[in-house]
Formats: structure tokens, C-alpha cells, sequence
């Protein structure tokens, strides 16, 4: 395995119809530490991290995760590939049809044999940890607020341990509280798993937050990644577009 | 503009529009082609089967009941209008049973259907493609197809055959309260020149069109709510057009299946 990094791009080249939305990405995102794709709407970073679980394919080059080339896994060993990531989407994307409780046994349901007492005592431990309770559990995701939706959606990434946890622009929509709030659940979460190589890439455009929770920093604008630095560096980079950026 | 740069700018147009149609048939091929190879894959998700079919039935039902009846009862009487002037009112009973088993079951069930439970299914998985639900089914390494459109597509086939039933015996209960209870012809007469007209290939022929029209408005619906783009607009757009698809191919598809069971049953 390689010890440095868990994810890799390799001449990562993606087009689509006549634009380049990912132009010639060569760089790896550092194992065991929080790394935040920051950047301007439009920059291509959920593109990147569709390349990263194999929703999308490059267009050229290849993506490297887990020592594994994933764009060259067929669709079964891909579906199989996917359970070393927890995903957590912008809105949350809750299934709209289960409760909370079941949103979060899910994937246990899907993917493991637990016993419904095995699954209460997990997803019940997921959803402490997270800060949701026992009576939010029983509700649905259109009876929550935004913020409780994320952290059951956090939990829900969770649920089946993952390698590596993705996060696309977790905050938005949230008050400057929750979204700190959720910060720190984020770098909890983290900070509990870390001793496994847990690699937690956060996608944001949330410069202060990515600031104060980040161990690396890669800057993305139009399909190119202008700065990769650690977070110390990142605050003194000479870049123009950075400078610009830090002083919002 | 030119004479030719305005003609050359049409025929642009035109291969342009041609070839989004051809992309929009391949799509939906390819679309046919996923479904069916995840049917046949396991798991084999049967709970999801029976929700959908209840879901489906608990939504249409009521209206198939009253459209049924009021179809038994009216074409009832508008035979018995058109007949009694030859003295052939005898033949209401026959006439509209066999109408409804062959045609009016499967086809306005099928309407029905399409319109209520067409709808709901691009409604649901439109809504779900929006807000990333079906992002993160696939996420986690669930296949979309097998968990959203098979349980419905099968579902539709299943319930179409069940619902255009009920269609037919309400709608022959209509047709028996005007013939027998307002027109007064006798129960036994009513009862069984049935008999002596009806066989089971005209009920086959039904059975055979709603499971049909079943499988159709299943694809056209799932169809619709995997293709839904760009928010609560597009969710709206999705559910329209699965509306009317629905209808026009159970409608125009039911020609062809006609002539064609007509040499086969
Ligand atoms: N499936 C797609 N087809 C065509 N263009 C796309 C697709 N996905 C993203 N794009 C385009 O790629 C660009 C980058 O999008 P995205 O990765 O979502 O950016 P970001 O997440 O940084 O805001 C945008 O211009 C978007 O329109
Ligand atoms: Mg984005």
C-alpha cells in the first residue's frame, strides 16, 4: 500500500462534450489527513470527486485509490470498490421514504448480515455520536432541519467504516453556528478513526472553516489545481487568485 | 441572410433536431436494455415489489371503480338506444362485456394508470435524481435500476392485469344494473347470451393487453424520472411527459396489439 497517499490522479483529463473540466491533474491526496479541494463554483471539484468513487470516468489518465487504478475495475468490482467510501452530499441526500433510523441502517441492511439487534445497537451509536436523538431518529428527513440532515448523513456515511470520507460542500446552506458545528463533528469523526488511515477529503468553498480544520489545501480554478500546499504554506502563498480568495 | 444561408441554417436545424431524437431513442434503448438485464440479477428485491404493487393499486383503485361502472352503465344504455329499434336489446349483455374484457378494461385502466401511477413513479425518482438520492444509492454501490425501476416496471406489470379485472367485473356490474334493473330485460336472457358469445381468448386478450400496458407505462415513467434534469421545474417536466407518453403509447400501442391478437388468440 502506498504509505503516502490514498488517492492518486495521474494526467487526469476530463471532457465533457467540447470543454475541459479537468485539465491534466497530477497529484495525490495524503493518507491518514484532511484535505479540503477548495475553489470557485464551477471549478470542477465534484467532478474530481466522482473520478475519485468511479461515478464518472476520465477522460484520459488514470485515478488511483487504495493502490487500486479504478477507472480499470468493471462495474461489479467497482459497486464492491465502493464500500471503502462514506459519502456525505451537499444537501444531505437522505432517502426521502425512510426514517432517520433506517436512512442510517441502510447500508448495514444492504451490505452486512448483522441481526436488527446488531443494527439498533450500531446505528443507535452512530447517531449518539453525531449528536441526533433517540426521538429524531423515528422522523423523517422532510421533518428535520438542515443541519440535522447532515449529521445523519454523516452517520449514514459511517455506517460500513470507511477508508476514506467524502464530503461535498458540507456547509452550505447552514447558519455560521451548525456549520462550525458540523466542522468540529467532521474533525471528531476524523480524529476517532485516524489511527486506521482514515483520509477525509472535504470539498468547500468556505475559506475560514477550511482554514482552521484543514491539514492540507488543494486550490482548484477552472479544472486546474492552481496551489497543493499544507495549510501553513497555503496561508502565505504569493498566488494572486489565493490572495484574493484569503482576503474574502 | 442569404436565401442559401437561411436554407443551410434550416437543414442544420433539422439534423440537429434528428439527431437529439435518435440520441433520445438510443437513450431510452439503452434505458430498456439496463432494466431487463437487472431483473434477471439478484437479489431479487420482492419487497420492493409488493410495496410498489400496493402503493399502485391503493392509488388507482378507486378510480378504475368509478370510471368502470359509470363506462359498464353508459355503454349499456347507449346499445340498448341504438338496439331496441331492431329488437336486438337482448345483445346489451354480450356486447358490453365483451367490449369491456377485449378493449375498455385494459385501455382505461391503462389511462388510469399511466396517469396516476406513471406520474408518481418520474415524480419519485425525478425527485430523487435531484437531490442526489440516486447519487448516493450508487454511492454505495447500489444499482439504481435494479432498486428504483425494476420493483416499479414489474410492479406495473403485475397490478395492470389485477386492476383491469377489477375493471371488468365493476364494469360488468354497471352494465347489468342498467340492462337488468332500468331497462328490465330479463336476468336469465341477460346472463346468458354472455355466455353463448364470451370465451376465454377475449379474456386472455385482456390479461395479455394490461400486462403490456403495465410493462409500457413502467418503462415510460422510470424512464422519465432517471432522465429528470435541473431542480422542482425539471421533477414537473418529468412527470408530464411520463403522463403523456403513457397515455399515447397504451392508446396507439393497443391498435397494434389488437391486429395482432387478433390472429394469434
Ligand atoms: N455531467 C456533466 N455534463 C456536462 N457538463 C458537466 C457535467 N458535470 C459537470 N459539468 C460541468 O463541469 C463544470 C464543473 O462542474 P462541477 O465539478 O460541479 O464544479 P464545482 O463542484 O467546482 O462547482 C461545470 O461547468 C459544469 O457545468
Ligand atoms: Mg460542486
Amino acid at each position: 500500500m502506498s504509505e503516502k497517499y490514498s488517492v492518486e490522479f495521474r494526467n487526469l483529463v476530463k471532457v465533457f462534450g467540447d470543454s475541459v473540466i479537468l485539465d491534466n491533474l497530477n497529484f495525490g491526496i495524503h493518507r491518514g489527513k484532511i484535505t479540503t479541494i477548495l475553489g470557485f463554483s464551477g471549478a470542477g471539484k465534484t467532478t474530481l470527486m466522482k473520478h475519485i468513487l468511479g461515478l464518472v470516468m476520465p477522460t484520459e489518465g488514470e485515478v488511483i485509490v487504495l493502490d487500486q487504478v479504478i477507472n480499470h475495475l468493471g462495474e461489479l468490482e467497482l459497486r464492491e470498490f465502493r464500500r471503502n467510501f462514506g459519502m456525505v452530499f451537499q444537501y444531505a441526500a437522505l432517502f426521502d421514504f425512510l426514517t432517520s433510523y433506517e436512512n442510517v441502517a441502510f447500508p448495514l441492511r444492504e451490505f452486512t448480515k448483522m441481526n436488527e439487534d446488531e443494527i439498533r445497537e450500531k446505528v443507535m451509536g452512530l447517531l449518539e455520536s453525531v449528536g441526533i436523538s433517540p426521538q429524531a431518529a423515528k422522523r423523517l428527513p422532510s421533518e428535520l432541519s438542515g443541519g440535522m440532515r447532515k449529521r445523519v448523513g454523516l452517520a449514514r456515511g459511517l455506517a460500513l467504516d470507511p477508508h476514506i470520507m467524502l464530503y461535498d460542500e458540507p456547509t452550505s446552506g447552514l447558519d455560521p453556528i451548525t456549520t462550525h458545528t458540523v466542522y468540529d463533528l467532521m474533525r471528531d469523526t476524523h480524529r476517532r478513526n485516524e489511527h486506521r488511515g482514515f483520509t477525509s477529503i472535504i470539498i468547500s468553498h468556505d475559506i475560514h472553516a477550511t482554514l482552521k480544520y484543514s491539514d492540507y489545501i488543494v486550490f482548484m480554478e477552472k479544472g486546474k489545481v492552481v496551489e497543493h500546499l499544507d495549510v501553513e504554506t497555503f496561508k502565505k502563498s504569493e498566488n494572486p487568485v489565493i490572495r484574493r480568495f484569503l482576503e474574502l | 441572410m442569404s436565401i442559401k444561408e437561411i436554407a443551410e441554417s434550416r437543414v442544420i436545424d433539422l439534423g440537429d433536431s434528428v439527431l437529439r431524437q435518435l440520441k433520445g431513442l438510443g437513450d431510452f434503448t439503452n434505458f430498456t436494455l439496463k432494466t431487463i438485464f437487472w431483473t434477471f440479477k439478484p437479489p431479487f428485491r420482492l419487497k420492493l415489489l409488493f410495496e410498489q404493487m400496493y402503493f399502485m393499486g391503493n392509488k388507482s383503485v378507486f378510480i378504475i371503480f368509478l370510471t368502470s361502472i359509470f363506462t359498464g352503465a353508459v355503454f349499456a344504455f347507449q346499445i340498448y338506444l341504438g338496439f331496441k329499434a331492431i329488437n336486438a336489446d337482448s345483445f346489451i349483455g354480450p356486447i358490453v362485456t365483451i367490449a369491456l374484457a377485449k378493449e375498455l378494461a385494459p385501455v382505461l385502466s391503462g389511462l388510469v394508470v399511466a396517469g396516476r401511477c406513471g406520474a408518481a413513479m418520474a415524480a419519485q425518482i425525478g425527485s430523487m435524481k435531484v437531490t442526489e438520492q440516486i447519487d448516493a444509492l450508487e454511492v454505495m454501490g447500489i444499482n439504481s435500476y435494479q432498486y428504483l425501476a425494476v420493483p416499479r416496471i414489474l410492479g406495473a406489470m403485475l397490478s395492470m392485469p389485477l386492476l383491469s379485472g377489477i375493471f371488468l367485473l365493476i364494469g360488468y356490474w354497471g352494465s347489468w344494473l342498467i340492462g337488468v334493473k332500468v331497462i328490465q330485460i330479463d336476468e336469465m336472457m341477460y346472463t346468458q347470451k354472455i355466455g353463448e358469445f364470451m370465451n376465454l381468448g377475449m379474456v386472455a386478450e385482456g390479461i395479455i393487453k394490461a400486462t403490456v400496458f403495465g410493462y409500457l407505462i413502467g418503462i415510460i415513467g422510470t424512464y422519465q424520472g432517471f432522465n429528470v434534469t435541473g431542480g422542482a421545474e425539471g421533477v414537473g417536466k418529468g412527470t408530464n411527459m411520463a403522463v403523456v407518453w403513457g397515455m399515447i403509447t397504451v392508446l396507439v400501442v393497443d391498435f397494434f396489439l389488437t391486429s395482432f391478437l387478433a390472429k394469434i388468440l
